[in-house]
């Protein structure tokens, strides 16, 4: 069953969800990848806290264009390794009352600590899916720091719709990719000692 | 068309035109999955997004990956010429966003902005008896590079030795060991042999392949069917959600060893597996996959 998530979203709703539930999303979010992070983590911005509460942060770094009117648009916008950023995730989602993060290749037990204490999950969402993803951003309202970072790097705040993702961290401590790791190393396991 | 020209159509094909044939291993593996699992949404995702690209000139994925050419020309033919051509044509399609700027200077950290530099893009040359041109190119994600591996036989911690039983045994670990991180289902490219340098090569050589060509010699066409079969057993499915496809394919090509060395390099392709030729004869300009 596909459930429907729309920003800003309660802690309510985020505790309802399990690992493998698939959820569309709509609703303001912001990119955000290393550099980001860092900052937030060192300094602690204000400008970006009023659209991180309650929201969603998403670890990729876009291609996009300016289109007639100097607007901004996505052209291809799926989602990056989300690993590089557990060292600061779970600081990000305390500090900014985060309730989710979209990347891909799941975290770290530090961040599903953050998870389970804030109250927020992990989505996973579909890489490679680049070109789709980026035509469910409906609009981009704002972007900060695109002179400093550079096009991937910047905060992006963009408004999407019917985004489509997989829950693979829960906010109880549940995780999809320790589950499958577990099962596939068992599988290799009696593969490789059958000695075929 | 000018060369450069020709490049640019080229580049501009791998990335936004996915070829038909990895599309339909990716259609089958859609149909193999049951209803309402996140493996089917995957596949459905993926399946949608391949033609939404192809439909608007755009990047399947936002990462175009590294820029690795193929270069077979005739005698007469001048490297300088082909270089020029596609450093023009690389500039250029990262400004009209058919690439994003993927080279990173090492040291200094800089991304130089238009996909130029030091052995970028990578360019193959050979010269050969026909009288026409081919360029192979492949756009090679950089999560999915990522993942590939290395091993040396015997290699003791699986009890893997100097023959095929033994490359079986490290080409399931290693495919266990990238779970989804690749963006899987991957395509997987085995080089045997040659030095450490050489052996990860021949691995990657693998990928202009079509899905379903297996090598010519019948054993080792046996051994990736066998292989393709095993590593979809592993159950770790597309992104790693669990599911019926975890590889779309398996390539396998050997070349000599050192008496002293065995080396089995693991090349991981992404799904989006960008590959296209053009083949270039008479002034006439052809694309292929
Ligand atoms: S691994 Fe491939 S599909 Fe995944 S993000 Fe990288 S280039 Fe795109």
């Amino acid at each position: 069953m596909t459930i429907k998530l729309k920003t800003p979203i309660s802690e309510e709703e985020i505790r309802n969800l399990k690992i493998g539930d698939t959820v569309l999303l709509s609703g303001v979010i912001v990119t955000a990848r290393d550099q980001a992070h860092k900052l937030m983590v060192e300094e602690k911005p204000e400008f970006i806290r009023p659209y991180l509460k309650e929201s969603v942060v998403y670890h990729c770094g876009p291609v996009v264009r300016k289109d007639e009117n100097g607007n901004w648009q996505f052209v291809s916008a799926g989602p990056t390794t989300s690993a590089r950023e557990e060292p600061y995730q779970s600081i990000v989602i305390g500090e900014y009352n985060v309730r989710g993060v979209i990347g891909k290749g799941g975290m770290g037990p530090k961040t599903a600590e953050g998870l389970k204490k804030y109250g927020a999950v992990y989505f996973h969402a579909v890489g490679g899916a680049g070109t789709l993803i980026a035509n469910r951003v409906k609009r981009v309202l704002d972007v900060f720091k695109l002179e400093e970072f550079g096009t991937p790097e910047a905060f992006w705040v963009i408004e999407v719709e019917d985004f489509p993702l997989v829950v693979t961290v829960d906010a109880h401590g549940n995780s999809m990719h320790k589950e499958i790791l577990e099962k596939s190393s068992k599988i290799a396991e009696e593969l490789i000692n059958k000695n075929v | 068309m000018q060369l450069k020209e020709a490049f640019l159509e080229l580049i501009r094909r791998a990335a936004t035109d996915l070829p038909p044939d990895v599309e339909a291993v990716l259609q089958k593996a859609y149909e193999k999955e049951d209803d309402n699992t996140p493996a089917k949404n995957v596949f459905a995702t993926i399946l949608e997004n391949v033609k939404l690209a192809r439909k608007q000139s755009t990047p399947i994925c936002q990462d175009t990956g590294s820029l690795v050419f193929y270069i077979d020309y005739p005698e007469g033919g001048k490297e300088r010429d082909y270089r020029q051509a596609i450093e023009w044509a690389t500039v250029e399609a990262t400004n009209r966003q058919y690439l994003r700027p993927n080279s990173v200077d090492p040291v200094t950290g800089k991304n130089s902005g238009n996909n130029l530099g030091v052995n970028a893009p990578y360019i193959h040359f050979h010269q050969w008896d026909r009288d026409e041109v081919r360029v192979r190119l492949l756009l090679k994600g950089g999560g999915s590079e990522n993942v590939g591996s290395q091993y040396k036989l015997p290699h003791p911690p699986l009890n893997a030795g100097r023959d095929l039983k033994g490359v079986r045994k490290v080409v399931i670990d290693a495919v266990k060991n990238a779970q989804g991180l690749g963006c899987a289902p991957g395509t997987i490219g085995i080089g045997l042999g040659g030095g450490r340098d050489t052996s990860y090569s021949l691995s990657k050589e693998q990928f202009f392949r079509k899905i379903g060509q297996r090598n010519q010699d019948p054993e080792l066409a046996r051994f990736e069917e066998q292989l393709l079969e095993e590593l979809n057993q592993l159950e770790i499915g597309p992104m790693g959600f669990g599911g019926k496809t975890t590889v779309l394919d398996v390539f396998v090509g050997k070349q000599a060893r050192h008496p002293a060395t065995y080396y089995v390099s693991v090349s991981y392709n992404c799904w989006a597996f960008r590959r296209k030729t053009m083949t270039i004869k008479n002034g006439e300009v052809r694309y292929d996959d």
